[in-house]
């Protein structure tokens, strides 16, 4: 356990390396010259010259990528060209509350919706509500996420009023109801699916009928057996979405207006200011990676089976 | 006389004619039946075959010129007109007229979605059966590069290529081929995990056939069903990335027209003219429910699931 839990962190760096990486060349990608950005369109080329120094632009690739390292190493994201005196942290930290506030709305829908029609379509099958909810799953899946995120916005929140139209306010949830929802209803689509097809096999095996034999009522037997079995596949996808999500959501961000970490990269990338376009991805990346890794460690705590080979 | 009397060769030649009758006619036949008893799937094949004859026909089934501004598709204050007889679905704000729109913009959607799933098909092979059969520190390198690739946020690293390098058909298909390679390139290599313990394999491999001529004569063939599912599959969500970056407006270059595009600009005026954005958003809809549901009647016709893949 301890020499899988050694491997998987080295691992996990490893891959927080080369997103690092990639970062770094994703600076030199963007166009324009740094040193003329932060001097300013007015400045002498000697002020230039001297903010390439200061920026250490004048070194060769390899000191510049051991000091990009180093300084991420130590938390230091650096400061936006655009943004006036602002570090990149700072920007992301304000951001971070609206996106976090968003994702974790959008796993909620997502979970909510997504495992008891799942879970009730499979003790039904071919019912009328099984067949409502395979069809609503399959819309869910097949709906543009911004398209439908116009749609409740033209009719709950323009026609009826019954939402606000965008931005936020206080109180926050309720400026996020129809985002998260936007953002949830594909991933409840899928879920439902998902669980709906663990939870037929669930009750096809043998340890369910030994269950119903011994006299177990249905009751216990679903929230002993039937749930646990039904949401192993789904902690994963939790994981992965939630670590999505966070990175920032553009696109329903932009949709309603929330000034999320998604907002903040598009916006830095249309007016190029490369710390800030560094910072968000390795931000969204960072968060990926680490509910990964956590989604990979919980797994030993939930299955019994897991445990035992990541033992050996 | 009676069955027992009968020569072994005679046995030995029925067997070999059900064998090969089987052989011939097992795959499209049982593709027939399938289709004619599942009436979903049945119309999500028809609707997809449907949309690539629009899509290669466009000049022929769109009543006018997707791009030219009728002054009659605009009342006299300028505002778009609506559903009639004229335009059947409307005019957009510029006087367009939609309908035509729409069926040139299944050009760009199913181009740009069939063609970025060919090209994420292929890397996503090529890496999961290379990675999967070599083993070792090839396959640790190359997942680890999927996982690199699948941890990035993809969609704004897009964005930022596209803003340097400016928005172009070229650039969407790219872009969404880099996304999607590294969703095949896992399942592949999950399955070529299995396939390479199989006999024919050994076998192969004891015949002294080279590496890469027993992935492309023994490995990729068995793959080519899982290949097939999630292409379809594939193409589904490409046309919904695509929209997703036309709606960003970094997507397929005006005056094109894309169904993305087109609610992209439809938001703009949908509080007058609502058709703008329910008659591109009803097409993706329906464009994307067949192309998944046709994916769904593949898995079920080449029992992928039996070949231990998990959907």
């Amino acid at each position: 356990m301890s020499r899988w839990l050694i491997r998987r962190t080295a691992q996990m760096f490893a891959v927080v390396w080369g997103v690092m990486t990639l970062a770094f060349i994703l600076a030199f990608i963007v166009p324009g010259d740094p040193a003329r950005m932060v001097a300013g369109p007015n400045a002498s080329p000697e002020a230039v010259a001297n903010i390439r120094h200061e920026l250490g632009l004048d070194q060769s690739l390899l000191t510049q990528y051991t000091h990009f390292i180093e300084r991420l190493m130590h938390g230091n994201l650096g400061i936006s060209f655009a943004l006036q005196n602002q570090t990149v942290g700072s920007a992301i930290w304000r951001a971070l509350p609206f996106t976090a506030a968003l994702a974790i709305g959008g796993v909620l829908w997502e979970v909510v919706l997504g495992i008891p029609f799942g879970i009730i379509s499979a003790y039904r099958p071919k019912s009328i509500f099984d067949r409502f909810s395979t069809f609503s799953a399959l819309f869910g899946l097949s709906t543009p996420p911004f398209w439908l995120g116009l749609m409740l916005l033209y009719f709950l929140a323009f026609k009826l009023s019954i939402f606000p139209l965008n931005g936020v306010g206080h109180p926050l949830i309720w400026y996020l109801i129809l985002p998260s929802f936007t953002l949830g209803v594909g991933g409840a689509a899928f879920y439902s699916r998902i669980v709906r097809t663990t939870v037929l096999n669930v009750l096809q095996s043998p340890f369910i009928e030994f269950a119903q034999l011994k006299g177990m009522p249905a009751s216990l037997i679903l929230r002993r057996h039937v749930i646990r079995h039904a949401l192993m596949p789904i902690v994963t996808m939790i994981g992965m979405d939630l670590g999505y999500f966070l990175g920032g959501v553009l696109i329903t961000e932009s949709i309603f207006g929330i000034p999320g970490i998604g907002q903040l990269a598009f916006k830095s990338i249309s007016t190029l200011d490369v710390p800030m376009i560094t910072g968000t991805v390795l931000v969204a990346s960072v968060f990926m990676v680490l509910m990964n890794f956590i989604v990979d460690v919980l797994y030993t705590f939930i299955d019994p089976r897991v445990r035992l080979q990541r033992n050996n | 006389m009676s069955k027992n009397d009968k020569p072994i060769s005679d046995f030995k030649n029925s067997f070999e004619e059900i064998e090969s009758a089987l052989e011939s006619t097992n795959f499209r036949s049982r593709a027939w039946g399938s289709l004619k008893a599942d009436k979903v799937a049945f119309a999500s094949v028809a609707v997809v075959i449907f949309l690539i004859l629009v899509a290669i026909f466009a000049p022929f089934f769109a009543p006018k010129d997707p791009l030219f501004q009728y002054i009659d598709g605009l009342s006299d204050v300028g505002a778009p007109q609506g559903l009639g007889r004229h335009f059947l679905l409307g005019a957009d704000q510029s006087g367009r007229d939609v309908l035509s729109r729409l069926i040139y913009g299944a050009r760009v959607s199913l181009t740009v979605g069939i063609v970025a799933t060919a090209l994420a098909s292929f890397i996503g092979v090529m890496i999961g059966a290379v990675s999967g059969y070599l083993g070792g520190w090839v396959e640790s390198f190359l997942m680890r590069l999927t996982d690199i690739v699948l941890a990035f946020p993809i969609l704004l690293f897009c964005i930022a290529l596209i803003a340097v390098t400016g928005p172009s058909t070229k650039n969407v298909v790219l872009v969404i081929a880099f996304a999607y390679w590294t969703y095949l390139a896992r399942i592949i290599r999950s399955q070529v995990l299995s396939l390479k313990e199989r006999e024919f394999v050994i076998a192969a491999r004891s015949l002294g056939l080279t590496t890469p001529q027993i992935i492309r004569r023994h490995i990729i063939p068995h793959l080519i069903p899982t290949i097939i599912v999630y292409s379809t599959l594939g193409v589904a969500t490409s046309i919904l990335i695509e929209a997703s970056l036309s709606f960003l407006g970094i997507g397929v270059p005006l005056p094109q027209a894309s169904w993305g595009e087109m609610i992209s600009e439809g938001q703009k005026y949908f509080q007058t003219a609502p058709w703008l954005l329910v008659a591109p958003g009803v097409t993706m809809i329906i464009a994307v429910l067949a192309f998944n549901l046709m994916g769904d009647w593949l898995t079920d016709l080449f029992d992928t699931s039996a070949m231990g893949v998990k959907r």
